[in-house]
């Protein structure tokens, strides 16, 4: 049973939108900037108008008020009361139904040991670094032990490295608690980690809902195949069983590639361009799936560049995506020899 | 470190008691022509002792105080509850705003000798007088504090069930009180200098009466000695505003 579904939702950017998300599940909103992910959210919270209707467990919530519809929100920009202390922003929504004190302080208290931020209880939002921002943020959504959660970008203001371990432990609290999640993000890669599906949107209308190999393999129309980009498909020339889970394959001259398969005879592997890692000098031991090459194109986007590296001795070619700031950082130009590393655990395997 | 700012507070002194240093040696030294016409610092100082002593200064200063106090509470109140109207409802503050527009740019002095004509002399004209010189300011800075709160937070504070009023009690005029405390902040010293320029045209008594007084028995000591006590004031009046915005706010800004 759907436990939220949106039915032909029209407004000034959503274009007849219809969507279920499942009880207890983490739906990926993926789209581009102005596909209207945060409209989505908006909607769903009551904070957006729109035309068509809105059910939460089959009951439609369309003159429910966002003060009585029971979500917990994540915005974009946190949005921490500055005047109020951590605990008191994480106390807000008790305090205002004046709850019992005691009650407040062990909710409190309770959310500040599921975040692991105990220590920055007194702590004023300036004082905060962002990820720091973010779990108080968190917490102070799950205060109300809401029946759904919407994070919107919830990554967009941390730091990468940090943001490695905000997904992990987001993961974590959203299973522990069961909480029906919707998360919005523009990362492709973001959306496979954390989302149990993904709803691709573009332009006001989602183009595909699925697993991330769904969308990966079979992207219904030209908006999906474009947004998430075209995989990297190799030829094997021969695989066979390692053991624990992993195949050896062969790929171009022979080159072996470790994958993450059970049996069988793997004819193709794919992997995205945003799943190979690039390094200008070889990098310390193992290595595993690890390819030498030169760069023979760069296609610079805005944000994103998109480098063809072709590997020499295996007679093929990988498209790779990178961060404009890497590419720059890393001083990369055509003609230069660079060392690829596929990510084992995003090679997939497409037997027909 | 609060003792390095603390010394470095302490050396704004050295050009005040330069400037009074400077002051009592060029008039007693006779450096300036028309010396007759500018007391020694020290000279002032004993006036204003004696004035202390014979209460004038006192009974002139506290009729002054009662119609700031009176004016500026009254005219700052009633401007921080339109401004809270207005700058929450849209339909208010479109309504209104239009003709505060019109009566905002005219001097608070402006309005004596019409409210001189209406009210009559006596102690509710200065009091009127302040008030609309307090109450435009805190009115504008109220409706722009509650006007710059991000929707982001009041948008947060729905999600997490705050009615609307709980939204501009808890969050809304938390968030517009620096703002409202810089109306406020400007307007406590700003009512001090228009009470002493109406005492001084139209009432009979306040501190702005006695330098008028003063002027017409030629007493440059005592006109010096009221302009120490306006100074004084304004800036008293401005510190207590900016002592309550720092208490206030200072913690989370």
């Amino acid at each position: 049973m759907p436990l939220i579904e949106l039915k032909g939702i029209n407004n000034y950017i959503l274009d007849d939108l219809s969507l279920k998300i499942l009880d207890k599940e983490l739906l990926v909103l993926l789209g581009p900037t102005g596909s209207g992910k945060t409209t989505i959210l908006n909607v769903i919270a009551g904070l957006a108008p729109y035309k068509g209707s809105v059910l939460f467990d089959d009951s439609p919530v369309d003159r429910v008020s966002t003060v009585n519809r029971g979500v917990g929100y994540l915005f974009q920009s946190l949005a921490l009361f500055p005047h109020l202390d951590v605990a008191a922003n994480i106390a807000y929504s008790l305090t205002i139904k004046k709850s019992q004190q005691g009650k407040i302080t062990d909710r409190v208290e309770q959310l500040l040991s599921l975040m692991r931020i105990n220590h920055l209880s007194r702590r004023y939002p300036k004082d905060l670094s962002g990820g720091e921002k973010q779990r108080v943020a968190l917490a102070r959504a799950l205060a109300t032990s809401p029946n759904t959660l919407l994070l919107d970008e919830p990554l967009a203001s941390i730091d990468m490295r940090f943001s490695k371990y905000f997904r992990m432990e987001f993961q974590r609290i959203q299973k522990k608690l069961g909480i029906t999640t919707v998360y919005v993000t523009h990362d492709f890669e973001e959306a496979e980690e954390m989302g149990d599906r993904i709803a691709v949107l573009y332009h006001g209308k989602i183009q595909q809902v699925g697993t991330y190999d769904e969308i990966f393999f079979n992207p219904e129309n030209r908006a999906v195949s474009e947004f998430i980009g075209e995989p990297n498909i190799v030829a094997c020339s021969y695989s066979k069983y390692l053991g624990d889970g992993l195949m050896e394959v062969g790929i171009g001259n022979e080159i072996p590639i470790v994958i993450p398969h059970e049996s069988g005879t793997v004819k193709k592997i794919a992997i995205h361009p945003g799943h190979i890692n690039l390094y200008r000098e070889k990098p310390p031991e193992p290595h595993i799936n690890m390819l030498k090459g030169i760069i023979v194109d760069i296609d610079m986007d805005p944000s994103v560049f998109m480098l063809k590296v072709a590997v020499k001795t295996g007679n093929i070619n990988f498209q790779v995506e990178l961060h404009r700031e890497l590419f720059e950082d890393m001083e990369l130009e055509r003609g230069k020899e660079v060392f690829l590393g596929l990510k084992l655990k995003w090679i997939r395997v497409m037997n027909e | 470190m609060n003792n390095k700012l603390r010394r470095y507070r302490a050396w704004g002194l050295v050009p005040i008691v330069i400037f009074l240093a400077l002051w009592e040696i060029i008039v007693r030294l006779k450096l300036i022509p028309g010396h007759y016409f500018f007391p020694p610092f020290t000279t002032v100082m004993k006036e204003f002792y004696a004035l202390i002593i014979n209460g004038v200064i006192v009974e002139n200063f506290f009729r002054s105080l009662v119609r700031v106090l009176i004016g500026f509470t009254t005219g700052s109140i009633a401007g921080l509850m339109v401004g809270i109207i207005m700058g929450w409802k849209d339909i208010v503050n479109k309504t209104l705003h239009p003709i505060f527009s019109l009566f905002y740019p005219i001097p608070a002095l402006g309005w004596l000798p019409i409210l001189m004509l209406w009210l009559g002399i006596g102690e509710i004209l200065p009091i009127a007088i302040i008030f609309i010189c307090s109450f435009f300011p805190v009115l504008y800075n109220t409706v722009t504090g509650i006007k710059s709160v991000k929707q982001d937070y009041i948008m947060a504070a729905k999600t997490l069930g705050a009615s609307k009023r709980k939204i501009l009690t808890t969050v809304v005029l938390p968030l517009a009180l620096p703002n409202i405390f810089t109306g406020l902040r400007l307007e406590a010293g700003m009512a001090w200098r228009v009470i002493i320029a109406a005492e001084m045209v139209a009432i009979p008594t306040g501190i702005g009466a006695l330098l008028m007084k003063a002027q017409s028995l030629i007493r440059v000591d005592i006109i010096i000695v009221c302009l120490m006590v306006l100074s004084l004031m304004c800036f008293s009046f401005e510190r207590f505003f900016l002592f309550m915005e720092h208490k206030l706010t200072s913690h989370w800004k």
